[in-house]
C-alpha cells in the first residue's frame, strides 16, 4: 500500500492551521470539481483531496495522521504499525464527507475505517437509502453516432459483503449506443447503479458521450464540418468535386468564383436525428507548389498578365 | 472477479425529447419533491408547457442533467441556488465556446 500525503495534495504545510486548510480545500475544490473542470484527471483529483480534507479537518484524525506519517513521504511504500490508532477515538466522528465519501483509497480505508457507506449499513434496520448514481465517460467515433454501435464498458465498483467489508468489483456492461447521439450528451440507463440499503432502489448509471477526435471531420451538435481543399482554377472556375462524408463520397458543385473560406451545405447528411444535422464543406484554396520551371512560368505569367492586387482592400 | 455481461443494455439519451414527471426527477436526483420546486423558482430547471398543476409539470432530460449539477455543487462546494444558477450557465456557455473551437479546428 502506498503512503498518502495529504498535506501534499491539499498543498499546505504540515503546520497549517485547521482554517489554513478548510481555505486550500475550498480554492481545490472549486479548482478541480468535476461539473467545472472537463480535464480527465480532475475528477480523480477532487477524490483526492476530498478524503485528504476528510482527515485533515477532523483535529482528530489528523493527529493521529501525522504521529504515524512523520517519516513518510507520498507513494512511499507503507504497512500500518499494530496498534497504531491506540488513544485515538474517531469512530463516533463525523465521517459524512464533504465529497462523497463511497470511494476513498485503501490507505484511508486501512487508516480509518470505510466512513459512512458501512456504518450506515450497520444501523440499516428500517433505514433506506437508494443507491449510488454512478458515472462514466464513453469515447466513441463519430461513426458510432452516425450508425449505432455497441460498447463493452468496465466499471470499478464499491460492494459491501456479508461482513460489512467494501471491496472493488469489476463489472462489465454492454451498452448500445443509439444513433444520433451528441458530443457532451448523457446516457441513464435506470438501476443499472449502486444497490441501495433497506428497500433503497438501485441507483443509476450516467454514461457521457465523448466524441474521439477525427482525423479531417469536425462536429458541432448534430452537425459535421469538414474543410475541403480545393485548386485555385476550382474555386475561381467552378467544377465539380468529389467531397468524403462518412456515409460515402459525394458529388458536390462549386460555383465560380468561390473564396477560401466559403461555406457549402449538404442538408441533412450530418449526424441523424429528429432534425438530422447538416454537413458543411468549408472550402480552402490550396496552392499548386512552384517546384518545377513550368509552374515557375505559370505564376510569372498571372502575374504579368492578370494585374492583380490581392491587398487592395487594404489601401495599399 | 470479472462477470461477463449478459445482455446488450440501452439506455435514454437525456434530451430534451424525454420526459420525467416531478417525481421521476427527483427520484433520479435523490432529493425531495420541495428541492426541484425551488430549483424552478430560481430558474434552474423549467417545466414544459403552461402546466400549473405542480403534479402536471414535466421535464427534459437536460433539466435531470442541470438538477443533478445544481445539488452536486451545492453539496460539495457550498454555493447556493442563485451562485449554482450563475454557473450553470457559465459552463453551458463555456462547452458552446468550446465546440466553437473545435469547429475552427
Amino acid at each position: 500500500m502506498e503512503f498518502r500525503d495529504y498535506y501534499e495534495i491539499m498543498g499546505v504545510e504540515r503546520n497549517a492551521t485547521q482554517d489554513d486548510i478548510k481555505r486550500a480545500y475550498r480554492k481545490l475544490a472549486r479548482k478541480y470539481h468535476p461539473d467545472i473542470n472537463k480535464d480527465a484527471d480532475a475528477e480523480e483529483k477532487f477524490k483526492e483531496m476530498g478524503e485528504a480534507y476528510e482527515v485533515l479537518k477532523d483535529p482528530e484524525k489528523r493527529a493521529a495522521y501525522d504521529q504515524l506519517g512523520r517519516n513518510y513521504k507520498n507513494g512511499q511504500d507503507f504497512t500500518p504499525p499494530p496498534g497504531w490508532d491506540a488513544g485515538f477515538e474517531f469512530s463516533g466522528g463525523d465521517f459524512g464527507g464533504a465529497a462523497g465519501s463511497a470511494a476513498f483509497s485503501d490507505f484511508f480505508e486501512t487508516l480509518f475505517g470505510h466512513g459512512d457507506f458501512t456504518r450506515g449499513r450497520g444501523q440499516a434496520g428500517g433505514f433506506h437509502v437508494r443507491g449510488q448514481d454512478h458515472h462514466a465517460k464513453i469515447l466513441i467515433d463519430l461513426e458510432d453516432a452516425i450508425h449505432g454501435a455497441t460498447r463493452t464498458i468496465t466499471l470499478q465498483v464499491p460492494e459491501v459483503d456479508q461482513q460489512g467489508h467494501v471491496q472493488t468489483r469489476t463489472r462489465t456492461l454492454n451498452v448500445n449506443i443509439p444513433k444520433g447521439v451528441k458530443q457532451g450528451q448523457q446516457i441513464r440507463l435506470a438501476g443499472q447503479g449502486a444497490p441501495g440499503m433497506g428497500q433503497g432502489g438501485k441507483g443509476d448509471l450516467y454514461l457521457e458521450i465523448e466524441f474521439r477526435p477525427h482525423s479531417f471531420y469536425r462536429v458541432e451538435g448534430h452537425d459535421i464540418y469538414l474543410d475541403l481543399p480545393v485548386a485555385p482554377w476550382e474555386a475561381a472556375l467552378g467544377g465539380t468535386v468529389k467531397v468524403p462524408t462518412p456515409s460515402g463520397i459525394v458529388e458536390m458543385k462549386i460555383p465560380p468564383g468561390s473564396g477560401s473560406g466559403k461555406k457549402m451545405r449538404l442538408k441533412g447528411r450530418g449526424i441523424p436525428a429528429k432534425t438530422a444535422g447538416d454537413f458543411y464543406v468549408v472550402l480552402k484554396i490550396s496552392l499548386p507548389e512552384a517546384d518545377s520551371d513550368k509552374a515557375k512560368a505559370l505564376y510569372r505569367q498571372m502575374k504579368t498578365e492578370l494585374n492583380y492586387n490581392p491587398r487592395q482592400k487594404l489601401g495599399v | 472477479m470479472p462477470t461477463t455481461p449478459k445482455q446488450t443494455l440501452t439506455g435514454l439519451i437525456l434530451d430534451e425529447d424525454c420526459l420525467f414527471t416531478l417525481d421521476e426527477i427527483s427520484y433520479a436526483c435523490s432529493v425531495r419533491t420541495e428541492y426541484i420546486i425551488e430549483l424552478v423558482d430560481e430558474g434552474i430547471v423549467e417545466p414544459m408547457g403552461q402546466q400549473r398543476e405542480q403534479q402536471q409539470w414535466s421535464f427534459t432530460g437536460e433539466s435531470l442533467i442541470r438538477a443533478r449539477k445544481a445539488r452536486r455543487l451545492q453539496q460539495d462546494l457550498g454555493i447556493n441556488l442563485a451562485g449554482a444558477a450563475v454557473v450553470l450557465d457559465m459552463m453551458e456557455e463555456i462547452e458552446q465556446l468550446r465546440e466553437r473551437l473545435r469547429r475552427l479546428g
